[in-house]
């Protein structure tokens, strides 16, 4: 099987129609969002009708669940003024902007979802399986950890986004020296005699954006293909799957022009020009904030 | 009152993400008004851990998927075997130090540039600074400490770490804008053109208590005031703290006896009463001995139930 997952759309809908387009020409048998349709760009029915229109199942985010139920900000999970003075205005942006068709739907939307692929249990969700907006970053996330989730939520896989950067760590390709029996928590809670055994091998894949680049001075948005069973490509994986990061050029300079006609701020419409993020910078981990601009 | 009425507001340990180490006890070089486990260069209430120790408790943490290694004393610095052990532990996840910033030495940092950047782990330096101005720093600090605690920002920041500035609010809440405003301002002049800046409420707890008046019997957490709360905004719901004498529930409560929990982590798992006056104050300003990058999310986004 060939699937494609789109991590946060934040209202680039223009990168969204790339990537349905792209992935379709790749042959994928089947394409996922993981939630945050709204946020950061500009006229959120767009994406919503795209998302629709083509059948992409959608897992819902913290921006999905809070504009569905019409909340007062967008629990991104942000904790510093400036950060959260930013979120708000593209939160209060997208409320006045999305239908209250889309907003039913979004409250309909499931916040995580189990497929049984090739044999492989994958579990998709948003931020981390046991909490929307649990930020997962790379540098902060260990492969224990990992297999601890891995563990206690029955899965091989855990795809999520949230964080805007695309990352995978796979038992495989870890520090190396964790093999993790069941934790002592854990063991406590099971009372049929078993232990729970860590999925060997198991990974978590975040699948980046859509909505805007990954803080590197590149233009592109990224999107995640994932391969199992036969599509596998012979001798690349050691694992029973494969993960494929696809950068994506789209026309992010007709989505700063829609931006500035829609009036909203510089610093975003620098973001989506320039490749660096300018807002939502104090969330980061010393590693990921030492890679950006700002 | 009849005393079996009141239920206890018990904290279970929810998740154990967060392994802590008192890795300089209770040793500081400094003797801040406002530290919250009257730390001093005298203070031997809790001792230095060794590396063979972290060693230890670092290969335990594996079992229990712990997340994120926290190190604080004291001033972590003057235990000589810290950068050895912050070497170590980025093998086993990403390592955030507190420290005071004044002794910090360029050699050292050499060391830990070289092993956060061959670690796939980030490791966090967060340096406590008590505001922007002398004036406001050092009579709570003491003298000189705003300079050179500055020098120790500066250090590292050429070594390319980018510290998280924590500092105690000593002011109105009511402006907190302005002061880091001007925080960022001298930092800047101070090379430090991205400076994170975090700022924490004050613990009324150990030489603090006695500066102002510590914490009434009216300052407690109770049963009711915790349903509907969201207790993973409590540090205790998933951390521990590793001390040289035994496993304490917090880094804040260490100097309370009934804190220490047990010798092992499993001993250690057991819920927590919260029922100190600091814990209406976690209860208050919630998670505030995390990092941003890993700050608990807030209470209305709904925790996903294992499907
Ligand atoms: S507050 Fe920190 S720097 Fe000050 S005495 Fe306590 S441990 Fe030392
Ligand atoms: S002081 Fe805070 S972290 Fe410690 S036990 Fe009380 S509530 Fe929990």
């Amino acid at each position: 099987m060939r699937l494609a997952f789109f991590g946060g759309i934040y209202n680039n809908h223009l990168a969204l129609a790339t990537a349905i387009a792209d992935a379709r020409s790749r042959g994928v048998d089947a394409m996922w969002c993981l939630g945050d349709l709204g946020a950061f760009g500009p006229h959120p029915d767009r994406t919503c009708e795209l998302i629709r229109e083509n059948n992409i199942s959608v897992v819902q985010g913290n921006y999905d669940h809070s504009i569905g139920h019409g909340l007062n900000d967008c629990h991104c999970g942000y904790t510093d003024p400036r950060d959260n003075h930013f979120a708000q205005l593209s939160y209060d942006y997208t409320l006045a902007h999305t239908s209250d068709d889309h907003r039913a739907w979004m409250r309909s939307l499931p916040a995580q979802q189990r497929l049984e692929i090739n044999g492989l249990r994958l579990l998709l969700c948003h931020g981390s399986p046991r909490r929307t907006n649990e930020f997962l970053w790379e540098s902060t996330t260990n492969t224990q950890f990992l297999a601890r989730l891995c563990d206690d939520f029955e899965c091989d896989v855990i795809l999520g986004t949230h964080t805007g950067l695309h990352w995978t760590r796979s038992s495989d390709t870890g520090s190396g020296v964790f093999f993790r029996p069941p934790s002592p928590i854990h063991q406590v809670k099971l009372n049929d005699g078993g232990l729970k055994k860590t999925p060997d091998p198991f990974a978590f894949i975040n699948v980046g954006v859509l909505g805007r680049p990954e803080n590197d001075g590149t233009t592109n948005v990224w999107y995640t293909l994932l391969r199992t069973g036969n599509d596998v490509r012979g001798g690349r994986s050691p694992l029973p799957w494969e993960v494929e990061f696809v950068p994506l050029a789209y026309d992010h300079e007709q989505l700063a022009r829609e931006m500035q006609d829609e009036r909203l701020p510089d610093e975003f419409i620098e973001t989506i020009l320039t490749g660096w993020w300018t807002t939502c910078l104090e969330v980061l981990p010393s590693k990921e904030r030492t890679r950006g601009r700002w | 009152m009849n005393v079996t009425e009141q239920r206890l507001p018990i904290i279970e340990l929810g998740s154990l993400d967060e392994l802590w180490f008192q890795v300089a006890g209770t040793r500081c070089n400094l003797t801040c008004s406002h530290c919250f486990i009257s730390c001093s260069p005298h203070n031997d209430s809790f001792g230095f851990l060794s590396f063979a120790e972290v060693e230890r408790r670092l290969l335990e943490a594996v079992e229990w998927g712990v997340k994120e290694f926290y190190f604080t004393g004291g001033e972590p610095f003057l235990n000589p075997e810290l950068v050895a052990i912050l070497e170590r532990t980025l093998d086993f996840g990403p390592a955030t130090v507190l420290t005071n910033g004044t002794v910090l030495k360029p050699e050292w940092l050499d060391r830990l540039r070289a092993a956060e950047q061959g670690s796939l782990y980030s490791l966090e330096f967060r340096v406590s600074i008590d505001g922007p101005t002398p004036e406001l720093n050092d009579p709570i600090r003491g003298p000189r400490t705003f300079e050179r605690a500055l020098h120790g920002v500066e250090l590292l920041v050429q070594f390319g770490f980018l510290p998280i500035i924590t500092m105690a609010r000593v002011w109105d809440e009511s402006q907190d804008a302005e002061i880091l405003g001007r925080f960022r301002a001298v930092l800047h002049l101070h090379g430090y053109d991205r400076p994170r800046l975090k700022v924490l409420p004050r613990l009324l707890l150990g030489a603090e208590a006695k500066r102002t008046c510590g914490y009434s019997a009216s300052d407690r957490v109770t049963a009711e005031m915790l349903v509907g709360y969201d207790t993973t905004q409590l540090v205790c719901q998933h951390s521990r703290v590793i001390t040289d004498r035994g496993i304490a529930v917090c880094p804040i409560l260490i100097d309370s006896p009934d804190a220490i929990l047990g010798h092992t982590l499993h001993d250690a798992t057991r819920g927590f009463a919260v029922t100190h006056g600091a814990c209406a104050t976690c209860y208050q300003y919630g998670a505030i001995c995390t990092n941003p990058s890993s700050r608990s999310p807030d209470a209305h986004v709904r925790t996903i139930d294992r499907t």
